[in-house]
């Protein structure tokens, strides 16, 4: 298993907003002791799409420069759940972004039905290294782990590309 | 201009924000750190949500000064901040109450500068000049 947390990115405008969905799989391991006969996806793992989605977001309104690391959620709701099945649409918006990092709103919703509605802030590591209890000659996750190919998935059946980053849809 | 009340007011209402605790909590003498429990990384969030709130720049180590005691500084001798210390605590951190840390100058105590208080004295100063 690969740490994607979203499955494809619908829209993105750059330095703006993005819109991802995550499809909820029964054949995701985690359902099966989360919980034990209810099966429902994490809402840590909720949060972490979002922060995917909002990471790749905001590392892309400065060409990737930085390294965007997840700081803070200072504050989620979580108002329902996503069961195996289910479509959540993750949509974030940048409302911050500075050289020190940023700050995106989300929510996560399953058709109509609103599932989460939140921030995150990201920090970018090579800026405050001082700070960073971690060895920063790690590689930026975004490129490290493909992240960034999640901007590439999404071929129509005609092989035409769904979404191309840095451009409004 | 801006009365310390209003700036109070503000201020409380950014931590309780930033810091998930309620606003009876955040009072003056309240240290960010002890009271307040924020950690590192808080600090970046405080001043990005003073600065959209008071819409004003607060450029980086102003409000909160970076490495204040790190073993290199020269400002430390034996757990305890030096004179030298001192008077560079001063110069960096004008809005905090550095004469009741001189009474007591460990360097652990250094956290304590960082009150409620001294976030909003240096925002009066920032504001009202």
């Amino acid at each position: 298993m690969r740490w994607f947390w979203v499955d494809r990115f619908l829209e993105f405008e750059s330095g703006s907003y993005a819109k991802t969905i995550k499809n909820v799989s029964l054949a995701e391991e985690h359902l099966h002791d989360h919980f034990p006969g209810f099966a429902v996806m994490p809402n840590s793992l909720i949060i972490e799409g979002l922060a995917q989605t909002g990471g790749i977001l905001l590392g892309e309104s400065t060409g990737f420069a930085h390294i965007v690391v997840l700081a803070k959620v200072p504050k989620m709701r979580f108002h329902s759940w996503a069961c195996p099945g289910d479509t959540l649409t993750y949509t974030v918006t940048l409302i911050d972004a500075r050289n020190e990092g940023g700050t995106i709103e989300a929510t996560a919703y399953v058709g109509d039905r609103l599932v989460a509605e939140g921030e995150i802030m990201f920090a970018h590591a090579d800026q405050m290294a001082a700070d960073l209890p971690f060895d920063l000659s790690q590689k930026n996750v975004v490129f490290d782990v493909g992240l960034l190919d999640i901007l590439e998935v999404g071929k129509a059946g005609d092989g035409t590309q769904r979404v191309q980053a840095g451009q409004p849809t | 201009m801006a009365t310390s009340q209003e700036v109070f007011e503000k201020v409380q209402e950014t931590l309780v924000d930033a810091l998930g605790v309620d606003d009876d909590e955040v009072t003056p003498e309240a240290t960010l750190i002890g009271d307040l429990g924020a950690e590192s990384i808080d600090f970046l969030d405080i001043v990005f949500r003073l600065e959209k709130n008071f819409d004003i720049k607060i450029p980086r180590g102003e409000l909160f000064p970076e490495n204040l005691a790190g073993a290199d500084s020269g400002f430390i001798e034996d757990g305890v901040v030096t004179e030298k210390g001192i008077a560079e605590l001063r110069d960096r951190m004008p809005h905090a109450d550095i004469d009741s840390f001189a009474d007591d100058p460990k360097v652990e105590n250094i956290q304590e500068l960082f009150t409620v208080e001294m976030i909003c004295k240096f925002l009066e100063s920032k504001i009202n000049g």
